[in-house]
């Protein structure tokens, strides 16, 4: 079915739009040929759920669209979603044994304006439990794996995106990201991803995690690819969430193909100040990846870019923020899951009491049972003041020294992780540890702002490393230019593991 | 205040009062609110809390707590907050309420009323916007319990006072009054036996200039008669507890009417932690000054306001005032008939509408805007009255008459209304008999045919007099205008 377009899988998001509007292939030719390799690749954990019935039929609507002359940039065009974001035609899971089997009634917003826009959907995607992890080990169906090294974790908890886009499963996949969790799986699997500023996409259908720091983002092969999801993607949806921005629809890749403001084609990104906070850069982080980092930042300064060290003085004060703030919100989030209405229900429960234990106990994993313990406690009284309280001054200062940065520069660069991505396994046993990787994408989860990775290279046993880049609010499509004068001087971004470079067909 | 002793205890009570807000969709989500639906019909995916649905705010809901804290003189906080009551029951469907906590909308004012004729005056702490839960139906399944959501993410406002109540009696004419005030201005029906309007009842007793002393909190009072009697009951409990020498414990308790009795549910031990923080879903609600100074201008009259423009523009006495004020209908329907009648007549449209009027509606169990009698209508036969040409015990005829048979088309304007009584006085024969030449000859025939009478009358027995008026009126079929009778008698006798 593929023998006409062997590397219909190699392609990105804007060729495939290019060549189903050039009539070259069509959505369902397409759509057939990635399934095919989803299940020929399923040992590697990306798919939660597959309807192939449901994805041929949106791919057939695509083509009767094409036929009649429509034309969009993701018309025809697959990806997939993480199974945090509700769909009427796929089970939504959230990784998690709680809703095993669950079917929402509605689709999420955004997988909503996706389907709008005429994007085929292949299935659902792999990730930690309720999105808690940064391995991808914590989901209930068993751990994804990273095409780079599948001993290796994928990172989390948007673990199965990272994979289906660095394994060529899909040209792209949506993710979501409360503490690091598009930057980081992006940054372990060498694939681009962007989290938006927070209420830039409509939250609703997003399975919650922690609500105040929840955002859905594109995870895709480049900042190209980035930029028309992400142009679909966001947008207004204050009749159904509050806490979306009220902020008109943006074309992400308008600045694209333009220099940085002031600066000429030669040198791109002439006039551009780029912010290292020390704090990123200290001995905490891995030389393998402070090297990969500094590489990419010293092709930013070739295309013209001036290098400014910066402070971020409460760097460190993130992880317990986020591990306060995040849990208490989970904590009250999860409550919803009580075997009463929907999701895992205990056999035979004697009483009430015992119904909410055992429904609980039984399906919720070790990761969110100790989430939502840490959470119900620093909400409780007498700790509220002491946690609570104080987690929300420090987020919020934490937010005021992004602002005092940014008068001095115009971006920030720096490490999305201090290591490559570890052994499957590894930090299983050890939470704390896990806890304090995070260290790098927490700060701008706190504050709200955009923040991307993009592929920078590789570091120890050939892994990839992400450069990640933090801008200041509502300045995503300058992050994507910066990103994509990148990825116009290297082809870091462009690297396919090994084992998914040959020529399909043998789908093996 | 000066407030009576029970036994020598002071009593204290304060109020938390649920008023259902009278909102079409619920207070974060589309669903309807109307009562008495089929189990969970009216429950949409937020209220169900579906995984990935969000709350989203009812500007009506919100619209109707700044009315009410404008009605009572409150501060319209620019900016307040809600925060997640958790909890799990199985009819709290996302395991935590909505609810406001630190920073509520409305905060402070007060609520007048009066109590055997003295003002009294009671001052709110705070009123905020919540979501009320669904209904476990524990009778209709054996063995198992119901879980009825239509109710879940009702829009509730809590309206919380201090505890400056002094008496079960004062308690209740607090609750009254905030129940007219809140139906007044339209926030709530005030259904009482649907749960639109629920009293929590907070009491304790103390030595005079004693401390305050511990409360036990009666829930759910959804009746006026049933709130008087827990509240008693519990004084009377309470007291002689104290008196017995044990302590008061901290306790909630529902009342059993069949009983008669209070009994606690869940002492203060039992108490759950519930772990309030800011609703991250909602960001804080901020109301534009502009709005609120929209809002009071559109908001009506206040019932005691109107009750002292009808004493002083109309001369009302103040029960009048009072009573023509108890629903906006019915002052509606008063002022419609004053205003075709002229002033002139506002006491007689006042009697008849607390006299004749109520006394039909309260029988057939109607509300004054479902009259069969139109203010126009009555406002007609009132003329009539006022112009003689109907008795007022003829008139009680006229009104029964177009009671029960209210004319096919609404008569459209005074005219047509003085015609439809007319015909109906008309057709009853009830015609005043005033016309003077006609008044004469049946006078004249009377004193004809009378005359050793009234050669009596004229040789000073004065007492024959009342017996010509009787005659006269005999005559006249009751339609002789009883004044005019008396002129002409006293003329034609030479008196």
């Amino acid at each position: 079915m593929s023998a006409a377009h062997p590397d219909l899988h190699q392609m990105g998001v804007a060729e495939l739009g290019a060549a189903l509007h050039a009539r070259q292939t069509s959505a369902t030719e397409v759509a057939q040929h990635l399934l095919a390799r989803a299940h020929a690749h399923s040992g590697l954990g990306a798919y939660l759920a597959l309807n192939e019935a449901a994805t041929l039929a949106q791919a057939a609507a695509a083509d009767a669209r094409l036929s009649a002359g429509e034309r969009g940039p993701l018309l025809g065009v697959p990806l997939a979603h993480k199974d945090v974001l509700v769909t009427r035609d796929f089970p939504t899971t959230a990784g998690s044994k709680m809703l095993q089997g669950y079917r929402s009634p509605f689709d999420a917003t955004v997988v909503q304006r996706f389907a709008a826009a005429g994007a085929v959907t292949l299935g659902k995607l792999n990730c930690d439990e309720f999105a808690m992890g940064s391995g991808n080990d914590q989901s209930a169906y068993g751990p994804a794996h990273n095409p780079w090294d599948r001993t290796r974790v994928p990172g989390g908890s948007s673990g199965g995106s990272a994979v289906a886009v660095a394994a060529r499963l899909a040209p792209a996949a949506t993710g979501t990201d409360t503490g690091g969790s598009i930057r980081q799986p992006a940054s372990f699997c060498g694939v681009t991803g962007i989290k938006p500023t927070y209420g830039r996409c409509s939250r609703y259908g997003l399975v919650a995690y922690a609500s105040s720091l929840d955002q859905a983002g594109p995870m895709a092969r480049s900042a190209l690819d980035c930029a028309l999801l992400l142009s679909a993607m966001a947008g207004p949806d204050l009749d159904r969430d509050s806490t979306s921005l009220e902020q008109p629809l943006e074309d992400y890749s308008r600045y694209l193909a333009q220099p940085w403001p002031g600066a000429s084609a030669s040198r791109p990104l002439q006039g551009l100040r780029i912010g290292l906070p020390r704090e990123f850069f200290g001995p905490g982080c891995a030389s393998d990846v402070l090297q990969a980092v500094r590489a990419a930042l010293n092709e930013l300064e070739r295309l013209g870019a001036t290098l400014l060290d910066i402070d971020l003085p409460r760097t460190e004060l993130a992880i317990p923020a986020y591990y306060i703030i995040a849990p208490a919100e989970a904590s009250s989030n999860l409550s919803r899951y009580d075997g009463v209405r929907y999701g895992h229900r205990a056999a035979q429960p004697s009483d009430l009491l015992d119904l909410y234990q055992r429904s609980r106990s039984e399906a919720f994993g070790p990761e969110v049972q100790r989430r939502i313990l840490l959470g119900t406690y620093v909400l409780s009284h007498g700790y509220y003041d002491a946690y609570y309280l104080k987690a929300q001054q420090i987020r919020r200062l934490i937010a005021q020294d992004f602002q005092a940065a940014f008068a001095q520069c115009d971006l920030i660069a720096g490490p999305v992780a201090p290591s490559v991505a570890w052994a499957i396994g590894a930090k299983t046993a050890d939470p704390l540890a896990a806890y304090l990787a995070d260290i790098y994408t927490l700060p701008a989860s706190l504050a709200g702002l955009p923040g991307m990775s993009v592929p920078a290279g590789f570091g120890a046993d050939h892994l990839p490393v992400g450069l990640q880049l933090i801008g200041n609010y509502l300045s995503e499509a300058r992050l994507l230019q910066v990103a994509h004068q990148l990825q116009r001087v290297s082809d870091w971004h462009t690297r396919t593991p090994p084992p998914f470079t040959p020529c399909p067909g043998s789908h093996s | 205040m000066s407030a009576p002793l029970v036994q020598g205890y002071e009593v204290v009570i304060g109020f938390e009062t649920h008023a259902q807000l009278a909102t079409r969709s619920k207070i974060f989500s589309r669903a309807p609110t109307a009562f008495g639906a089929e189990p969970n019909t009216q429950a949409c995916a937020v209220d169900l809390a579906l995984p990935g649905t969000l709350p989203v705010m009812n500007r009506e809901a919100v619209a109707c707590a700044i009315r009410f804290g404008l009605a009572v003189g409150a501060h319209i906080a620019p900016r307040s907050v809600f925060a997640r009551k958790n909890y799990f029951y199985p009819d709290l469907p996302k395991g935590y309420q909505i609810s406001q906590y630190e920073i509520p909308v409305v905060q402070g004012g007060s609520v007048a009323f009066e109590l055997a004729g003295a003002a009294r005056t009671v001052r709110l702490v705070r009123a905020h916007l919540e979501e009320d839960a669904g209904k476990s139906l524990h009778q209709d399944f054996h063995g198992m319990s119901g879980i009825d959501l239509n109710r879940a993410g009702t829009p509730l406002l809590e309206i919380v006072t201090e505890p400056d109540l002094r008496s079960s009696a004062e308690a209740v004419a607090y609750a009254k009054a905030l129940h007219q005030l809140v139906t007044w201005i339209g926030i709530c029906d005030g259904n009482m036996q649907e749960g639109s309007f629920r009293c929590d009842a907070n009491v304790s007793v103390r030595r005079p200039g004693a401390p305050l002393g511990t409360r036990r909190e009666i829930k759910n009072l959804n009746s006026f008669k049933f709130m008087q009697q827990a509240i008693d009951y519990e004084l009377r409990w309470q007291i002689e507890r104290l008196q017995d020498g044990y302590a008061i414990e901290q306790a909630t308790v529902l009342f059993d009417p069949d009983s008669g009795q209070t009994r606690a549910m869940r002492s203060k031990e039992d108490a759950a932690d519930y772990r309030y923080f800011p609703c991250p879903d909602l960001p804080p609600l901020c109301i534009a000054p502009q709005w609120v100074e929209q809002l009071r201008a559109e908001l009506p009259e206040l019932p005691r306001a109107m009750a002292a423009r009808f004493m002083a523009d109309y001369g009302l006495p103040e029960y009048d005032a009072a009573t023509l004020t108890q629903s906006p209908q019915m002052a509606a329907y008063f002022e419609a008939v004053v205003a075709a009648t002229g002033q002139a007549l506002a006491k007689s449209a006042s009697n008849w509408i607390m006299g004749e009027v109520s006394r039909r509606l309260n029988a057939e169990e109607r509300d004054i805007a479902q009259a069969p009698v139109s203010a126009a209508l009555l406002a007609a036969l009132l003329s009539r009255i006022g112009d003689q040409t109907v008795s007022n015990n003829a008139a009680k005829q006229v009104l029964d008459a177009l009671w029960s048979q209210p004319p096919a088309a609404e008569a459209a304007d005074a005219a047509a209304c003085l015609a439809c009584v007319d015909a109906v006085i008309a057709a009853k024969g009830l015609k005043q008999v005033s016309d003077s030449g006609a008044l004469q000859a049946i006078v004249e025939q009377v004193l004809a045919a009378n005359a050793k009478n009234v050669a009596e009358y004229r040789a000073g027995k004065e007492k024959a007099f009342n017996a010509f008026v009787g005659q006269v009126m005999k005559a006249s079929q009751g339609k002789a205008d009883p004044a005019r009778v008396n002129a002409l008698l006293k003329q034609l006798l030479g008196a």
